[in-house]
């Protein structure tokens, strides 16, 4: 009976809406980290020290901080896999494509773009884990590696149009996962797509501005 | 006095779902804008069959816009440009003359071509054997009014009863998803008691068939939500998605 159970839920998550739930969740908490890591970002504003201070306390937590990375690294690895899952799937569900396309008003550039933002998004994050995180730290400090990054104009670049893409990526995603988990009211959903659109802007501008600031100061 | 206009129809012609189809061109003359769409194509085949040649197949019954047989995607859009209404309903005062119209079946892979425009949509009806009906005792009708509904929720059940089951949300969708159909259907029955009995499964087992048919995966893009003939929102998808929560998960 137990076990009857356990295949039935297992079951429950490889269907169409147990996939799309695990892109809800997943994508959920990978929102949240993003929140955290612009509120630790935004700290270069407040100089070299307060920067450095924080890197080191994060790092002091150990385990901690060790076990959250990897539940982050877990949530991703879910979130990547699953979605080029359904991004194969969805292809096929269609194998005569329309020789005329035309939109009706309910995509967006979010919502059309979800998978190769995505997969661009996946490509940034391993190429910013190898800038800042898999780089020897031993002859300097965080903030320093942060500065002399943010003086070559070609990772400037970089770091704008991938902020951009995650924003876009985000419009559609956040909004999405609350559809997703069910949580679509009229009384409240408008507010929902308003707060994804601020949401996305919001870390745009976050994100964005350190790039451009650390350039100029650097 | 009514105005005429000429066109020029570009349909999908396939005889059958094993040979490879295509576009062909055909002139459409002197269309009274006060026709449908389904009886403009009826002028054509009239003159197709005078030519000799094999008229165009598409589904079509109650031309008024409640049967769900008719559909097909017209320049892009399923059912045609305007909102709210089936193909049937379309009237060839929205196109002008001179203009080149593309005719294109429903295309996904659960609904494959029978003939020309006419696919085959017993996926549906897969679906709903899966877990869209309610039991019901024989014998006398019941009496009226023993089991009270609020009016808000009876018009919430009937906003996603006007579901005709047309596809015309898996042809809309970027990932060839049923997902409005489905939503539709489980969400009429969960929103009544009589629908309660059987809400233990029913979610998933529908969804279940739905994958098993061939549909693609929802990403609420919405563009099903703008097609639909019926306007039936996603909100009913999302009450779809908390039913498969507590059907597949916390049941």
């Amino acid at each position: 009976m137990q076990s009857k159970k356990m295949r039935w839920t297992a079951s429950m998550f490889w269907s169409s809406i147990g996939k799309k739930l695990l892109m809800a969740l997943t994508g959920f908490c990978l929102c949240g980290f993003l929140i955290t890591h612009l509120f630790g970002n935004l700290l270069l504003y407040s100089g070299k020290e307060t920067f450095n201070a924080y890197s080191e306390r994060l790092n002091s937590l150990g385990l901690i901080s060790r076990f959250i990375e990897l539940g982050l690294l877990f949530f991703a690895v879910i979130h990547v896999i699953i979605g080029a899952i359904l991004f194969f799937q969805n292809l096929k569900a269609r194998p005569v494509q329309y020789i005329v396309n035309k939109r009706a008003g309910g995509r967006t550039i979010g919502s059309a773009t979800m998978p190769y933002t995505g997969f661009l998004l996946l490509t940034f994050v391993i190429f910013h884990l190898i800038n800042f995180h898999f780089t020897d730290k031993t002859y300097a400090t965080i903030y320093q590696i942060v500065s002399s990054t943010f003086t070559k104009p070609g990772y400037v670049t970089i770091y704008i149009a991938a902020i951009f893409i995650t924003a876009i990526h985000i419009r559609h995603g956040f909004w999405s996962a609350f559809q997703t988990i069910g949580a679509n009211h009229p009384k409240y959903m408008p507010v929902i797509r308003v707060i994804s659109i601020l949401f996305s802007i919001i870390l745009g501008i976050g994100f964005g501005s350190i790039p451009i600031y650390m350039s100029l100061t650097g | 006095m009514t105005t005429t206009i000429n066109l020029t129809l570009k349909v999908w012609r396939q005889k059958s779902h094993a040979v490879k189809g295509g576009l062909e061109t055909y002139p459409s003359r002197h269309i009274p804008t006060d026709m449908s769409f389904l009886e403009m194509l009826d002028v054509v085949n009239e003159q197709l069959t005078l030519n000799g040649k094999d008229p165009i197949a598409f589904d079509h019954d109650c031309r008024e816009g409640i049967c769900g047989m008719c559909g097909a995607v017209v320049n892009g859009r399923p059912h045609g440009p305007e909102k709210g209404t089936t193909l049937c309903q379309l009237h060839m005062r929205h196109f002008s003359d001179g203009d080149t119209i593309v005719i294109e079946p429903w295309r996904s892979r659960a609904f494959p071509v029978i003939k020309d425009l006419a696919t085959d949509r017993s996926a549906l009806d897969q679906i709903i054997q899966a877990g869209g009906y309610v039991s019901v005792n024989t014998g006398s009708v019941p009496e009226a009014n023993t089991i009270m509904i609020s009016q808000e929720t009876a018009e919430l059940a009937m906003d996603a009863a006007a579901c005709i089951g047309c596809g015309a949300c898996a042809a809309a969708c970027p990932n060839g998803s049923s997902m409005l159909f489905t939503g539709a259907k489980v969400s009429q029955l969960a929103l009544l008691p009589q629908g309660k009995p059987e809400a233990a499964t029913r979610a998933a087992e529908m969804v279940r068939t739905m994958d098993a048919c061939g549909f693609g995966n929802c990403t609420n893009e919405a563009e099903c939500e703008a097609e639909c003939p019926k306007e039936i929102s996603i909100t009913h998808i999302a009450r779809l998605n908390r039913e498969f929560i507590k059907t597949g998960f916390l049941s």
